[in-house]
């Protein structure tokens, strides 16, 4: 075995002492430390690298960095795979193992290509109907690129935020120069550049600044720039989104270069930056030229050979024929002979080419073929030769018959194309600039500059010195400095180029739709016939074509293709291209992790849970967990051996004849003071608040604007001007914002503050007929006789030796003291109750007894009884409504609307099924009639329903049309299952109608 | 119209696809229509077309300032479904899902409907409840529906994480079979296509700048081609519809916000059916190329701005590593915004005005998608006979005076 | 992703730290039983919802908790100025005195 047999003697930026073991689809390979996994493959000879998306056609890699259309790798096994990964972005490191997907059946695909056209799916498949579906089947299968890890991802995430005054994107050379300059003005820079090493096309191409090479300025740059205090440098650190008001995110790969073995720390990091100040100098992508069969393996991008020869060290051929629209790309064919190997030809499209780079090729003897172009490749898994033919001046025929050059690799500069993705993340359209040949970015107001090639700027010397200048006057509009720039203008040595010429299908003998495929878009397998059918057909916008054909929607979002696709299709419609446009480009400018972007929001970070003090006591004795809001709240405590059913039957039973204990610290509580409290409470809730007696309480309904309910609770009056308002336990938030917004906004005049006191209470609800004699035991300072302490009281005293405030409220129609004391104390409390209840066999119980005990009362809870569209007169809640206040309250207009008069609303009912062991499923709906087919007509719906033990049968709750007067009527509720339950309509109180337990 | 067949492909290829016609004319705009349609997307094309097909209606001129279905039918996330909790707006979902199932032959262009299944996940007792009182409520309406345990919905989604330790552990789900995907862009046109072939102008890159109006009725259009003449006017132009009506001296109960999407690189398939959380707040599924679509939250302010804000991205991506651990390493390819129109009680507005001769359609928020057919045929039978179809009654702007909200926020699920 | 500036806090900060709470200058009517329905329900529902130059009303919520006023313009996202909850509406007309 030879290894790295296209790997050259000597160069690189490669560490040679260093190999690292790699495999590709099984096979052992060997590469250096310093190469991309595609560097590495081309070093090994590997021509073919994956099949096409489509026509299933054999690919070879094209460029040198995120352009890459073809080499689209999955890595790894199992859950630590990780699919869709550009070679040419992949660092190499020991152990790799890379595969392609996607070939297979479908090169079966290539034998039909001819039948299917863009859109070819649009046209067919419709008969017969049921048949689509296996179609689709097979069309899923065939397409999508690599294969979704199967497992946990085992790696970690996180995010870092920053603030700069000048953010850098892109570290070539308009960039450094930018960076430095902004730093020495005194700014905060950060600059960050997708590669491993800063210096973009410097490190692969071979110029000098200044008289020295341009790796060596790119190194005395950063050392310029590091000894300034405050600038960050972030390599591998993509900028993938330029959102509103100058934010950005930069993911940063962080291990992935490393290998599996090594990964122990965060896999990447989000940066999320907010900057001042941005210079995007992003730099351009050499275009392709769309010639037939140019999707050939060794039909490559002329800066990537260069970038592969200089950089890598690796020659990707023997024979090269460069084809090109201009003076830089003959940069690579000199390159090419200086290693040794054979320049066949230099294919110039411009009829006359005489720029300095020209003439230098051709006094170095290179064969240059002008007002020619490379109309086909030919070969079979690779390049074998190059037809060439004479253009005329228009381009668009050819002016004498084809011959052909013997190569096995294709080199090819369209030009470049500025690379405005970020730019136009923000809204701003790119303008066309026909001098340039290019798309140039547009405004990007005051707060964002472009520089160097993305400008449209070719020669190195322009860049650095816009770079410069950019970054001079990003720090002065930033604060820093006045504007001037302080780097001397480099000596690059470079002659001005010649003009180029603008290629963008190179014609062939046969015209377009009968050509051999004229590749426009790599990845999506878009060719210059689909981009000509689509316009024929109508589908003129760019948009239309985008879609139609799928050009620009690979993973590489029309890096390569877009701009000869946009000028095929301006040809194809006889318009200019800037009257053609361009399609959007939208974040990400390289694809980005899902779980970078979640960072650390995952698994059990993914929302906060909120414990209340008692929790760990609650686990400890065994409690199932029910999730409320983000509360953590007991849902029942089974007992071994015990059934949910038992578990709550005995806790209920409990309750009804003993006692039992309930944590309600997630009650939302709201502290109102202030001369003004009571008529702010007049205001925000259906009851009156002012003539309530201080140590009172009273339960209030409050409504949204639109009549409809939306929380109660009971609400004490601590003091002359101090009330405590409850909220339920989902609702606090909404209720405390709700509360602000008309404090602040409308009712500035009043005197009312709000604070939320939710966590700074714990709340032990000691329940049942035996509660007064757990309390006393604990309490010597409140007389809790039923006539010193009357239900809907509220007491201050001292609690197990802690100040607590007592209300005697009850949610369970039971005799029942809620304790509250500071939430640090809640523990001590809740286990002094627990032990003074010992004698008494005190009952924990949880929200699912709560629930049961509460509907037997028929007390609603809100969210599951209503829904968003039930008023206080709905649930027959009438009474809690006050119609005699001096301003009203919120929502009471809404209370008279026409629709909330009507006599069939839907009402709050009690249910009780024919069979009182049967008990109705929360959420059947009901009908008059059963066994009619649908549609059906609805008469309401169970909205809670339970099996009372105290009761000894099934009790529901329902909303139903007219529900108030149907007492005594029988609906049935058909369920899924096929059973037919029925029940009578019943009053919504089941137990102790009267109140008298609670008042006991 | 040329019929598209597998035949016509072959005959197509055997002359290098040289001769194929074109879908719809480029025409330029008449002095006068009977009606014109502002607005050519999905719910505007299709609006034509049933006028055209169903109600010979054919002096119809669809104005589109850009591209026929740029704006939200070119940029949603493409599911269909039906399974909506109040009759009023399940009557209507059912009624275009049913269009839906026919609609590549009705059109003859395949759309791409895949019927796979739309699971809605309920995470807390209160949202089973809610999935259970949905399901039950569809199935006397017709509608298919199941609630399916934990256990079926892994089976259904195996790289789901219904692991009971997560933390909103998946309880169970609603499973509505016949709901699915659409292409989307294909939609539009198929219903542009379909419409053209019966005569409809189909006006693109042109924009209406105002609405005329003589003795309190419409008379026609002015647009950036000059003025086009009208008997009817009808507004389908979702987001912007607000400012359309502000031409005509209207106001509508609609704000307009960004509602962000993305996609993933595309992938072998790994998942089978669209898998909707309402608590945990994402939407996914998969397309048949193979990228994962995934909807994100609407951003908490108006915006026209097709773009929205990141921490939206972050929240949503977080929930879906979170529902699917596996996914954390897949790559988010692109994301984009759509302007939504979102109306108080999430349901649409569609019917007359206080305008003679001026119909608006429009407030479908998130849903607009899964609604196209439905929406264009009663639009369509609307306008045709001035007077609101049986199904879109309910949907007037007058109940936003009188109070009869329909309101799908309650139980629903996702409203998208 | 707005970057605000909290009239009270006086520091720019970042969307997250915020709520939307629609639109700004809304008064509650006075005496909301004297209107129609259709009056009521154009309180309730109708917002003005331009595309250009909007008042808004934020809150900070993971700040002072405290709400304001900002004009943004909601095609460009640019904001153009900040005020306190309780400043009068600039765009309203002057009560004239007869």
């Amino acid at each position: 075995m030879t290894a790295q047999p296209r790997r050259l003697a000597e160069g690189g930026r490669i560490d040679r002492s260093r190999v690292l073991d790699f495999t590709f689809h099984g096979r052992a390979m060997q590469g250096y430390a310093g190469d991309t996994l595609a560097s590495a493959l081309l070093a090994n000879g590997v021509d073919v690298v994956s099949r096409s998306f489509k026509y299933a056609r054999p690919r070879g890699i094209v460029g040198h960095g995120p352009e890459e259309p073809n080499a689209i790798l999955h890595l790894g096994n199992g859950a630590v795979s990780t699919p869709n990964l550009r070679a040419t972005e992949v660092e190499l490191f020991d152990g790799l193992e890379a595969r392609s997907t996607g070939s297979g059946p479908q090169r079966l695909v290539g034998a039909f290509s001819r039948f299917l056209p863009a859109g070819f799916y649009y046209k067919t498949f419709m008969q017969p109907p049921w048949l689509w579906m296996t179609w689709e089947r097979l069309l899923r299968r065939a397409a999508g690129f690599g294969e979704a890890p199967d497992g946990r991802d085992p790696d970690t995430y996180d995010k870092m935020n920053h603030h700069c005054d000048v953010l850098v994107v892109g570290a070539g050379p308009a960039g450094l120069a930018a960076a430095l300059e902004a730093a020495r003005a005194g700014a905060r820079v950060l600059i960050a550049d997708e590669r491993p090493e800063f210096g973009g096309s410097l490190l692969a191409r071979s110029l000098t600044v200044a008289g020295t090479s341009g790796a060596d300025w790119v190194e005395e740059t950063m050392a310029a720039l590091s000894s300034c205090p405050d600038a960050t440098l972030l390599p591998r650190a993509t900028v993938s989104g330029y959102y509103d008001h100058n934010f950005f995110t930069i993911l940063e790969r962080r291990t992935d270069h490393l290998g599996d073995a090594d990964a122990g720390g965060t896999r990447q990091r989000l940066h999320r930056v907010r900057a001042r100040q941005s210079v995007l100098a992003t730099g351009a992508i050499e275009r392709p030229l769309v010639f037939a069969n140019n999707d050939l393996p060794g039909v490559m991008l002329a800066s990537a050979v260069s970038a592969y020869v200089n950089r890598y060290a690796v020659a990707p051929g023997d024979r090269l024929v460069l084809f090109t629209t201009n003076d830089g790309a003959y940069q690579t064919a000199m390159d090419w002979q200086r290693i040794g190997r054979e320049v066949v030809a230099v294919v110039d499209a411009r009829q006359h080419p005489e720029g300095a780079l020209v003439q230098s090729a051709m006094e170095a003897g290179i064969d240059v073929i002008p007002g020619h172009g490379v109309i086909e490749a030919l070969g079979r898994a690779r390049v074998g030769s190059a037809v060439i033919a004479p253009l005329d001046d228009q381009g668009d025929t050819l002016a004498s018959p084809s011959r052909r050059l013997e190569c096995d690799l294709i080199a090819q500069s369209g030009g470049w194309s500025p690379t405005l993705h970020l730019s136009s993340q923000t809204g701003t359209r790119p303008r066309w600039s026909g001098a340039a040949a290019a798309f140039l970015p547009g405004a990007l107001g005051e707060r964002g500059l472009c520089a160097g090639a993305v400008t449209g700027k070719r020669s190195l010397r322009e860049c650095i010195e816009e770079g410069a200048s950019a970054g001079a006057l990003a720090a002065s509009r930033a604060g820093f400095g006045d504007g001037e720039t302080t780097l001397a203008t480099p000596d690059t040595g470079e002659s001005p180029e010649a003009s180029s010429r603008a290629l963008y299908l190179v014609p062939h003998e046969k015209p377009v739709s009968r050509a051999p495929k004229q590749f426009v878009d790599l990845q999506t397998d878009v060719t210059a016939a689909d981009i000509q059918l689509a316009a024929r057909e109508g589908y003129t916008s760019v948009e239309h074509v985008k879609r139609y054909t799928a050009l620009g929607f690979g993973t590489d979002q029309g890096k390569l293709g877009n701009v000869n696709g946009v000028a095929i299709l301006a040809d194809a419609l006889g318009q200019e291209i800037d009257a053609t446009g361009t399609t959007m480009f939208r974040p990400a400018y390289t694809p980005m992790t899902f779980g970078a972007a979640a960072g650390r929001d995952t698994g059990d970070m993914f929302d906060p849970e909120r414990h209340t003090p008692m929790h760990a006591w609650h686990e400890a004795h065994g409690a199932t967990w029910e999730d409320v809001g983000r509360w953590k709240r007991p849902r029942y405590y089974p007992q071994p051996g015990e059934t949910m059913r038992q578990a709550v039957d005995r806790e209920c039973l409990a309750v009804r004849d003993g006692v039992a204990i309930f944590d309600a610290s997630t009650l939302g509580k709201i502290d109102i003071q202030g001369s003004d409290a009571a008529v702010f409470l007049d205001r925000v809730y259906t009851t009156g608040f002012r003539r309530l007696g201080v140590g009172r309480c009273r339960y209030g309904l409050m409504l949204h604007e639109n009549g409809y309910i939306f929380d109660d609770g009971v609400t004490a009056r601590m003091a002359e001007n101090r009330y405590l308002l409850h909220t339920t336990t989902g609702n606090a938030e909404a209720v405390y914002a709700w509360l602000e917004f008309w404090r602040q906004t409308e009712w500035r005049e009043l005197d009312v503050h709000l604070t939320s006191v939710t966590d700074h209470w714990a709340t032990a609800a000691v329940v049942g007929p035996q509660s007064r004699d757990v309390l006393r035991k604990v309490c010597t300072d409140i007389d809790f006789d039923s006539d010193a302490f009357r239900f809907m009281d509220v007491r201050e005293g001292h609690i197990a030796g802690i100040p607590a405030r007592v209300f005697r409220i009850s949610f369970s129609g039971e005799l029942s003291f809620e304790v509250n004391v500071p939430a640090n104390h809640g523990r001590h409390v809740w286990d002094a109750l627990i032990e003074a209840g010992t004698e008494f066999d005190i009952t924990p119980y949880g929200t699912e007894a709560m629930h049961v005990l509460r509907a037997e009362k028929g007390f609603i809870i809100v969210g599951q009884d209503t829904d968003g569209s039930v008023t206080p007169a709905d649930v027959g809640m009438d009474w809690a409504v006050r119609r005699n206040k001096a301003y009203g309250f919120l929502g009471d207009r809404s209370l008279t609307l026409a629709h909330h008069l009507r006599e069939d609303r839907f009402q709050l009912v009690g249910l009780a099924t024919a069979d009182p062991a049967t008990v109705l499923p929360e959420g059947a709906q009901l009908v008059e009639e059963p066994g009619h087919r649908p549609p059906v007509a609805m008469e309401g719906h169970v909205t809670s329903s339970y099996y009372s033990a105290r009761l000894s049968r099934s009790i529901a709750l329902a909303m139903v049309k007219r529900g108030s007067k149907r007492t005594g009527q029988i609906l049935y509720a058909p369920l899924a299952d096929g059973r037919i339950i029925s029940a009578t309509i019943v009053s919504p109180v089941f137990y102790d109608p009267k109140g008298v337990r609670q008042n006991a | 119209m040329e019929k598209y067949s597998l035949l016509s492909l072959f005959r197509h290829a055997g002359r290098h696809h040289e001769n194929w016609s074109r879908a719809w004319r480029d025409p330029a705009p008449k002095e006068a229509y009977d009606t014109v349609i502002v607005g050519g997307g999905g719910h505007g094309l299709a609006t034509a077309y049933y006028l055209a097909k169903e109600h010979g209606v054919t002096d119809v001129g669809v104005i589109e300032k850009g591209y026929l279905g740029g704006g939200n039918t070119g940029r949603n996330t493409t599911i269909v479904r039906s399974n909506y909790l109040r009759d009023e707006a399940a009557r209507l979902y059912d009624f275009s899902l049913k269009l839906w199932e026919g609609l590549s032959q009705e059109l003859n262009f395949n759309v791409m409907f895949s019927p796979r299944g739309v699971m809605n996940l309920g995470h807390t007792l209160q949202e089973m409840r809610d999935i259970e009182r949905r399901v039950n409520a569809n199935r006397l309406n017709g509608i298919d529906g199941e609630v399916l345990t934990t256990d079926q919905v892994q089976k259904r989604v195996p790289l789901l994480n219904c692991s009971p330790n997560s933390r909103y552990p998946v309880l169970g789900a609603s499973w509505q079979p016949r709901g699915g995907i659409a292409r989307h862009d294909a939609v539009a046109w198929g219903f542009a296509r379909a419409a053209d072939a019966h005569g409809v102008d189909l006006l693109q890159q042109t924009e209406v700048t105002g609405i005329r109006c003589q003795n309190g009725a419409v008379v026609g259009v002015e647009t950036s081609r000059g003025f086009i003449g009208a008997r009817k006017v009808a507004c389908v132009t979702a987001g912007n519809s607000g400012v359309l009506a502000r031409m005509a001296g209207l106001r509508l109960p609609i704000e307009s916000r960004p509602l962000q999407a993305l996609v993933s690189e595309p992938l072998k398939p790994c998942l089978d059916t669209v898998v909707m959380s309402n608590a945990v707040h994402c939407y996914i599924s998969q397309a048949d190329k193979g990228d994962l679509v995934i909807g994100a939250g609407v951003d908490g302010y108006n915006g026209y701005g097709q773009r929205g804000s990141f921490h939206v991205i972050e929240h949503t991506l977080a929930a879906v590593c979170d529902l699917f651990p596996a996914f954390s390493r897949v790559r988010m390819n692109r994301q984009w915004g759509g302007i939504v129109d979102i109306c108080p009680d999430a349901c649409p507005i569609i019917g007359k005005t206080p305008v003679e001769g001026l119909y608006f359609n429009c407030g479908w928020g998130t849903g607009g998608f899964k609604a196209t057919p439905g929406s264009g045929y009663v639009f369509a039978d609307t306008l045709a006979n001035e007077r609101p179809h049986p199904l879109v009654e309910p949907f007037a702007l007058d109940r936003f005076a009188s109070g009869a909200l329909i309101d799908e926020h309650g139980a629903a699920g996702v409203a998208h | 992703m707005l970057h605000i500036r909290c009239p009270y806090c006086q520091e720019m900060r970042s969307e997250e730290e915020f709520s939307n709470a629609g639109e700004a200058h809304i008064r509650r009517p006075p005496d909301p039983a004297a209107l129609s329905d259709a009056e009521w329900g154009d309180y309730l529902h109708f917002r003005k919802n331009p595309r250009g130059p909007h008042r808004e009303v934020w809150v900070h919520t993971a700040g002072c908790r405290r709400y304001f006023n900002v004009l943004r313009d909601t095609v460009s996202y640019e904001i153009l100025d900040v005020y306190p909850a309780g400043v009068p509406d600039p765009d309203a007309p002057e009560e004239t005195t007869p």
